[in-house]
Order: structure tokens, then sequence, then C-alpha cells
């Protein structure tokens, strides 16, 4: 029996289980998916929002402004890519003036750092794309961008380097409390028990907790689609520029991103599946008729990827973290600011397992770092280092992002190996670029069947089911 | 060392320019390929039809990249193969990387910049819809094809008529798949008339002109389902015209893109209309010593031209590095009326020995036409076609002798029904 | 008579071959057109260009060709012959792999050196 189950492993799942790792526990974390990161962690806006954005009080604005701070130092020491570039809130109109206003006060009190009304020179000066529209705007330097599938991976491998095990493929279909205590989990991986269970099911989150205990909350999955540009879009922001948020959300934003594209979006949109991520002409128009008000240079022709994300939204304007039955903890209803919470929500977690008896002694020395070769990040020194200690350094792979053989083959020996083109893409940056894999794809795939020993036919773009080789060509072969 | 020529890229274009320069002359002749072997793209387009103007036979892409690979072997070119290069610079350096050999910085006293282009993808066209597994660019699914072994689907639609695209579905075919349509945005194909007949009508496939893929649907993970519309004038979808395939796969041939990267790093003018750089009269750059040849400049129809134009930069080049540098006033070739770019942009007219060629695509189809250069408001000279289109290349060829009559700094290409 | 369209160049003439009067055609704008237009209807071959096995070579396919155009009608039997056909590295442009295929005169050849 393991002392504690988490359900999900995205960057919840994941930042809490690597809490957990640094205690003396049987951690176990179930994902349904045939990797982790695989919901809203993987496809959102990759902010780490300042914390001005939720009422005070509530425990999105804390857990926020307290995962905003912890964001830099686990980046560093995990090897996340993330940078404080700062943020700003754009005001077009007198209305939205006040709405500025508004959100500077709740930042005070929240505790944001640094907030700061500019006016419109000074936002031209840091930002000569903006709208000539612009009246005013939020400024909030402790704002920061960072690339969310690898904070997940980051805790979650960093969990299973201390022991943790992570199980794919593991939907889990019921929950029974076990009479002695405990619960027993049923998954198409088997079944499992623990004394503990951390429900982060992401979207999921309900029918999770209504597998043992009362309704509490409606998850309301809501759809966010996004363009990304090329990065000779990049130049066009230097800082995350949101509007003024209205009760969709905060509004379509344009940001750069760690890997130096522009990316704009998204809108916001009810939808009924929680798992079904398409975009739709309607919500690519919308996207690129809001970000006109920001910004009218954006250049279209440049997109190199459209992508849409599901928001765990809810029927409450809180997140759905407590006690929901005994020894059953609920880290449900993690709608935005919920990456940039992540890891202030795992203390939380830690606290409540405290709630419920659970109070394991700390391990001695547990790893709490993580290194990561990222050859396109590299100076020519340590690039000719890298190819001196190991040749596949010096064979690219993926041309559009300089990605490397070296680093396909970290990901494919690292502690959560992935199986699909797509995993490896999160864990290398393969595919990322302008051509989309279109040339690099056929040589990813060649590498993970030889290094997995698998048929290339059985290799996946990204989840089950999603083969990329139908046939083999020239079936019936004889002797000649 | 210093090379005297360093050809980033073994495709056609890298091969023509670096046999041409040696033949003019040049001795330290260095090829930078990435891939391992020489040939490019040509590599995995095994169907026929190259060289009708270069050979005077149809040969395959690798029939007609072996002969130049050939020819390069009698030279004493050297070749770096698995190797990428990661930068250039004005001052002629080329920092390389390999497993061999690892990171290398080589220095040049000429560059040929022939790295080719890529093809456009589902996120440069928006297209609706989930994104699952099943859509490829045509020619990924070309390379898993014809190199690999391995058919990408069963149940093909292609969106964009493009020449690759047209290929595929022959391809496709013939290898057992089933292709239901080829899908085009414009009216008119983009891809050449005969591939139209041999690779469509030979087996039956639809071509939709004027319609697009609004919504691809995935079943676990996979492509299952695209929707299709007629498009309007203004290429809005057409409530009510929609037509439904179940299909498991969807090839996109919707263009190609110069790969210019290392190019605009180097800080190389740029033309926003070929996505390539600016070049003169013989292919140089604006960087002195640095040129460029092939689809790095401007994407052609056929490989012939890609490959006479490259000779023509590998002779430039040989005539930098041993003669000096080129000199002279440019004239710069405007745009005129439904001239979509041209190529070259500039000439140095005392550079030119007998006549300059200019290349260029009109924007639209014409019949019974001409073509027009004029200075200012003076006719220099006309060229009458009886048949243009935006997929077909146009070629006229200015003779020096007028050149020498144009007074201003300017001269504008038109095209106008006769 | 048949309709086709010419593609000889890219100026598409429309080409009108008539079955009964020994394959004439009208409508083409010079002699490459009537040419095209008389063996199109009368006997339509095309050059067939696709894949064999190879092994230990770079790559486990090797592009062939059939020397000479071959009657349209045959191309999926002759694709049907190349299934059976595994060749070992190294090959040579213009090696033959199977001779007078289907009885039509024509050989498939390997069309790169691997």
């Amino acid at each position: 029996m393991y002392d504690v189950c988490i359900i999900g492993c995205g960057v919840i799942g994941a930042a809490t289980a690597f809490e957990l790792s640094k205690y003396q526990a049987d951690v176990l974390v179930l994902e349904k998916e045939n990797d982790v990161a695989m919901g809203a962690s993987r496809a959102n806006s990759a902010i780490i929002h300042a914390g001005y954005d939720p009422k005070p009080g509530t425990l999105m604005a804390r857990l926020n402004v307290e995962g905003n701070a912890m964001a830099e130092q686990l980046c560093k020491d995990l090897s996340v890519p993330f940078s404080r570039i700062g943020s700003l809130v754009l005001a077009f109109t007198e209305e939205e003036e006040a709405t500025v206003k508004m959100l500077y006060e709740r930042g005070v009190q929240n505790g944001v750092p640094g907030l700061k009304i500019i006016n419109a020179d000074e936002i031209h000066e840091m930002e000569p794309e903006v709208s000539k529209d612009v009246r005013s705007a939020l400024y909030a330097p402790s704002a920061g961008i960072i690339t969310p599938w690898d904070y997940t991976l980051a805790f979650a491998e960093t969990a299973v380097r201390n022991g943790v095990k992570v199980t794919l493929n593991a939907r889990v279909t019921n929950i029974e409390k076990l009479p002695e205590g405990g619960y027993r989990l049923t998954t198409p991986q088997g079944v499992f028990e623990a004394k503990y269970v951390i429900n982060a099911a992401g979207v999921h989150s309900g029918e999770i907790h209504e597998m043992v205990a009362e309704k509490t909350f409606t998850v309301c999955p809501n759809r966010g689609e996004y363009y990304v540009m090329d990065k000779s879009e990049c130049f066009r922001a230097h800082h995350v520029l949101f509007q003024c948020p209205n009760k969709d959300g905060k509004g379509v934003l344009v940001t750069p991103t760690m890997d130096h594209n522009l990316l704009v979006g998204p809108n916001a949109e009810g939808v009924e599946d929680g798992d079904r991520v398409n975009n739709t002409a309607a919500g690519m128009a919308f996207v690129r008729e809001k970000a006109y008000k920001t910004m009218q240079t954006i250049n279209y022709r440049n997109a190199i990827r459209n992508f849409a994300g599901i928001r765990a939204n809810t029927d409450k304007d809180e997140f759905q973290i407590g006690i929901a039955a005994e020894n059953f903890i609920d880290l449900a209803g993690i709608k935005s600011p919920g990456l940039s919470s992540a890891p202030a929500i795992a203390l939380e977690a830690v606290k409540l397992l405290s709630q419920c008896g659970f109070n394991p002694e700390k391990k001695a020395n547990p790893i709490t770092t993580r290194e990561k070769k990222r050859f396109r990040f590299m100076n020519d020194e340590e690039r000719r280092e890298a190819i001196k200690e190991n040749p596949a350094y010096g064979r690219v792979i993926c041309r559009c992002e300089t990605v490397t053989e070296g680093e396909i083959l970290d990901a494919i020996h690292s502690p959560i190996p992935p199986c699909s083109v797509d995993g490896i893409k999160r864990r290398a940056g393969t595919g990322m670029g302008r051509c989309q894999g279109g040339f690099c794809g056929p040589r990813v795939v060649d590498i993970l069947a030889r290094e997995l020993h698998l048929d290339p036919m059985t290799i996946t773009q990204d989840g089950a089911g999603s083969q990329l080789l139908l046939a083999e060509t020239k079936q019936e072969v004889s002797a000649k | 060392m210093t090379y005297d020529l360093i050809v980033v890229g073994g495709g056609p274009a890298g091969l023509a320019a670096a046999c041409s320069a040696w033949e003019k002359g040049l001795k330290h002749i260095l090829i930078v390929e990435r891939d391992k072997e020489l040939g490019g793209i040509l590599n995995q387009c095994i169907h026929n039809g190259f060289g009708l103007h270069r050979f005077k036979e149809e040969l395959t892409g690798p029939e007609y990249a072996g002969r130049f690979i050939k020819m390069l072997n009698d030279t004493g070119v050297e070749v770096m193969l698995d190797t990428m290069v990661l930068e250039i610079n004005a001052q002629h350096q080329v920092h390389v990387i390999s497993a061999a050999k690892g990171y290398e910085v080589l220095e040049a006293k000429s560059i040929i910049l022939a790295m080719g282009c890529r093809e456009r993808t589902r996120g440069a066209i928006g297209i609706p819809g989930d994104r699952p597994a099943g859509v490829f660019t045509a020619g990924s699914a070309q390379r898993y094809l014809n190199m690999e072994g391995y058919m990408v689907g069963k149940r093909v639609v292609i969106l964009g008529s493009g020449d690759i695209g047209l290929i595929m579905a022959r391809r496709m075919t013939l290898e057992g798949a089933k292709v239901l349509a080829c899908v085009e945005l414009m009216p008119y194909s983009g891809g050449l008339m005969r591939n139209i007949v041999q690779c469509l009508e030979d087996w039956g496939i639809p071509l939709y002109l004027s319609h697009t893929i609004t919504d691809i649907v995935a079943t676990n993970g996979r492509v299952s389902h695209v929707t299709v519309h007629k498009l309007d004038d203004k290429r809005q979808p057409i409530p009510g015209t929609n037509l439904e395939f179940d299909c498991d796969t969807v090839l996109l041939s919707v263009g190609l893109i110069p790969e210019n990267e290392l190019t605009r790093a180097a800080g190389i003018a740029m033309d926003p209309r070929t996505n390539g750089a600016i070049v003169y009269e013989n292919m140089e750059t604006s960087v002195p010593g640095i040129f460029a040849c092939g689809n790095v400049v401007h994407v052609h129809d056929l490989v012939d031209y890609v490959s006479a134009e490259s000779e023509r930069a590998g002779a430039a080049a040989a005539a930098y590095v041993l003669n000096g540098v080129q000199q002279g006033n440019a004239i710069t070739i405007v745009n005129g009326a439904d001239v979509g770019y041209t190529v070259p942009q500039k000439i140095r007219v005392d550079n030119v020995p007998k006549a300059a060629d200019i290349f260029f695509r009109v924007r639209r189809v014409f019949k019974d036409s001409v073509i027009e250069i004029k200075d200012g408001d003076r006719l220099v000279i006309s060229y009458k076609r009886e048949h243009m289109a935006p997929g077909e290349m146009e070629h006229i060829i200015l003779p020096r002798k007028l050149l020498d009559t144009v007074t201003g700094n300017e001269i504008t290409v038109s095209a106008r029904e006769a | 008579m048949k309709e086709l369209v010419c593609i000889v160049c890219p100026k598409g003439c429309r080409l009108h071959v008539d079955e009964e009067n020994d394959y004439a055609v009208t409508g083409n704008s010079c002699p490459r057109g009537a040419v095209y237009g008389h063996n199109e209807i009368k006997n339509p071959t095309r050059v067939l260009t696709s894949t064999v096995r190879l092994e230990g070579g770079l790559y486990p396919r090797c592009p062939v060709k059939t020397d000479k155009a071959v009657p349209k009608k045959l191309l999926m039997d002759i694709m049907q012959e190349l299934n059976h056909v595994s060749l070992h590295a190294p090959v040579e442009a213009g090696q033959v792999v199977l001779a007078n295929i289907c009885g039509t005169d024509a050989n498939v050849v390997v069309t790169k050196n691997l």
C-alpha cells in the first residue's frame, strides 16, 4: 500500500509529487495519458502571473503570489526556462483605466511587488509596437514567462529520481474506500491502494471528487485558442501584454515565449468535452480580431501553429482545495492562475495531509536540482565542450530549433521516458519551430524506434492511438 | 586554411555551383551538407521529369542528382556530410558542427548559399479542427514513402495542387492508398498541366478548385474525417457547399518558403516578395563575396533552372575570388503591373557580359500578352507571350546594349494583355 | 472524337483526336502536340517510377523506374511485380532489376547508387 496516491500528473500533481518526494513517503502518481503534462499544463498562456487579478482574501490570490515568488529559484534549480519579463495590462478606454486602477489596488492588497500605473509614453517606450490608442497600463514587474510543460516535467522527473512512482496510461475508473482505512483505485494498469489520495485531475477533478464525496462543484471545461508565431515576430513584444480582464477571463494577450516565438490568444469558450482541444475558424478569427486592439502589426502569415487548451474552470470563483473526504484531498478546479500557483498549491497539499494525520519525516538529502543540456542556448565554448564529451551533441536533428541527437537521447533515457514524437518535442524541443517537425519528424521516429527497440509503426505522434505510419510498402516479399 | 569557396548545401543548387566554380578555376572548394548524402530533396523525388532542359532527357530526381554528383567526383571539391552550418557572417566565416569533427569555424574567400527551401505547414495556413496524427506535409510523406518505405495513410485528402502534392497523389495511389480528392484554394492549379493529367486524371482523382479544408476531425488520435467547402470570391467558405470525406490522412502541398535563417542572421538584405536574399545580376547578395542560388533565392518550377542559376553563381564566385570585387552602379528592377517579383532585383550594368537573365512570376493567368521593360516612360523592349501563369516562372534575356541605354537608376518590368 | 488537354508545354491546347480517322489530331499548335494526342488516345503509355526493398543500404528502399514508357493499363501489374523484389546493397543506377517487365519490352532499373 502506498502512503499517498496522486491522481493526475499535470503541473499540480507533479509539483505535489515533487514536494512529497522530499519526505519519507511512498508516493504513486496515476496519469491517464501516455505522458505527463498532457492537459491544461501543456496548452496555456505559459505565464507566471504576478497576482493582481484574483480577489483579495481568496486562496487564488495568496497561492498565486506565493507561487510566483517561488518560481525563480525553482526554475533555476530544475533548469526550467523562465524569465521575469514583467507584464502590462493595457487600458484603451476610460472604463478600462478604472479597471487598471482597481487591479492596482487588488495587487497591492494581494502583496504583489513593484506594481506601477504607467502612461502611454512610458508604454510606447517599453513596447513600441503597442497600439497608439493605449491610454495607460498596469505594470507588474514580477510577472514572468515559462515553458509550462517543462515545469511539469521538471517536477515529475525530479520526484521520480527521489523514488516517486509515476504510472502512465492509468485512468482512474473507480475509487473504493477500504474498511481498514485508505483507498483502492482501479485503472487499466491494475489496482492500486493508498492511505491518502490527492485529486489533481484537472478537468476531470469533478468526476474524481464524486467517486468519494458529494458533489460540491461543477467543472465547466473552457477552451482557449492560440496562435504561435515565427521567431521573426517575437520582437513585437518584450513583456506580457494583457488587455483588461472581463467576465470571460484575462482576455487576449500578446507575449514572447521562452523559445522566442510570439504567442497570441486565447479566447474563452465553454465546451462539453474537456478532452477535445480542437481549433475553430471562429475562435481563431476572434483571437486575431481582439489582438488587433493591442497591436495592429502582427503578421499572421508568419504563424507557425495554432493550438487550443482546456481550462478546468468551475462554477466557483475559487480553487477547490481542501479535504473532500477522510484522507482524500482535493486540489481541484485549478484554473488560471493554476500554473503560477502550482508550487504553492503543493505546499498546501502537504499541510492538508498533515491535517489528515500524515506527518512523514523529511529525507536527509532529497534531490532538488535537475540538469538539462539545451544546445540552442549554449555559447560556442559550451557547444565545443558538449560535442567533445558526446559526439551526438554534434548532430543536429531539428534544424529550426537546433536540437541535437544528444538531447533526443537524453530525453529518451530521462526518468519518465517518452514514447511519442511529441513527448520528445516537449523534452528536447524538436519540431517546435517553423517547419513544425516536417524535417525532423521522420528522424525522431527513427531514433525512438532504434533506442526503444520498437517497430516504427508503433511510434505515435502524441497520445495513444496517434500512430504516424499505417503500413509498410512492398509487403509481399518472396526470395529472389 | 582559407577556402576559396564554401558552398552551404549539397542539393542541386550547391552541386551545380561547386562544379561550375571548380571549372572556372577555384581550387579549394568545400560543400557543407547536413544530410548523410549529397543530392538534397532530389533523393526523395523518385519520379521522372527532371533534366529535359539540362540533359535533353527525362530523368528521375536521384538520376538528376547522380549526374551532378558524378561531375563533382571528377573535381577536387571537398565535401563535409552530416554537418550543420550554425552561422555565417559578413567576414566569410562559417560556423559548423558535426558529430565527427565537433565545432569548427571555417574561413572562406567567398560563400555560396544553397540551402533550398522548406514546406509551408498547417500552422502557416491555420486549418481549423483537431490536431491529430495524420496531417503531413507532402514532402514529409514523400520521404517516409520513397526512402523509409512507409505509408503515412490509406485514405487521403490532399490540400493544395502544387506539384509535390500531385506527385504524391499518384505515388500513394500506386502504393495502394485511396486518394479521395485534391483540394485547391485558388481558381487554378499551382502544378504543371502534365502532373494534373498524369497524377490526378489518370487515376480518377477529383480536383476541387476554389475549395479548402474547413475542419479536421480526429478519432482516437488520428485523422478520421475532413470537411471541404467551396470558396467565394473573397475566399470565404460558402455555407451549404460542404463535401465530407472519411479519411485517415491529410497531405499539405501549400507552398514552399526559402530557408534563409542563416542569410538573415548574417545581415544580408532580404526581399520580402521572394523571402530570399536580394541579388545582383551575378547572384551576389548585398554582402560582397556571398552569393546565393536555387530555391533559397526564389522557388523554382524546374530543377534545370536551379542548376543553370547555380552555375552562374559558381562562376561569379570564382570571378570574385580570382579577379576581385565587382564594382559599378546598380539599376534596380521595379515590379510593375502584375509582376510579383524579379530575380535579380538589381543589375550592375558594367558587370553584364552580353545580356542579363531576368526571372519573374506574374500575379495572374495571361493569354496573348506582352512583357514590357520600361526606363521611366520609355519602352526599352517588349516580349510576346502566348501564355503566362503564376505557377510558371518567366525568363527574359535583356541585352547589354539595351541596358546601356537606361538613363535612370531603375527599370520596370510589367505584364499586360496584348 | 475524343477531347484532351495537351501537356507538351504549358499552353494547354485543347486537342481533338478522331479515332475513326487514324487518330488524326486537330486543335494542336505544334507538331509535338499532334504526336502526343495521337499516342495518348491510341496507346497511352507512362514511365513508371517506384521503389523496391533494399537490404544493407543507407535506406530500406531503393528507387527504380521502367527504362521506357509502358502501357498505362499495366502500371498496377508492374507494381505487383515490384513487391516481390528485394535487392542487396550496393546497387548502381542503371542496374536491371526486372527485365522485360510484364512482357512490355521495358526493364525495371535502379535509379540511384546505394
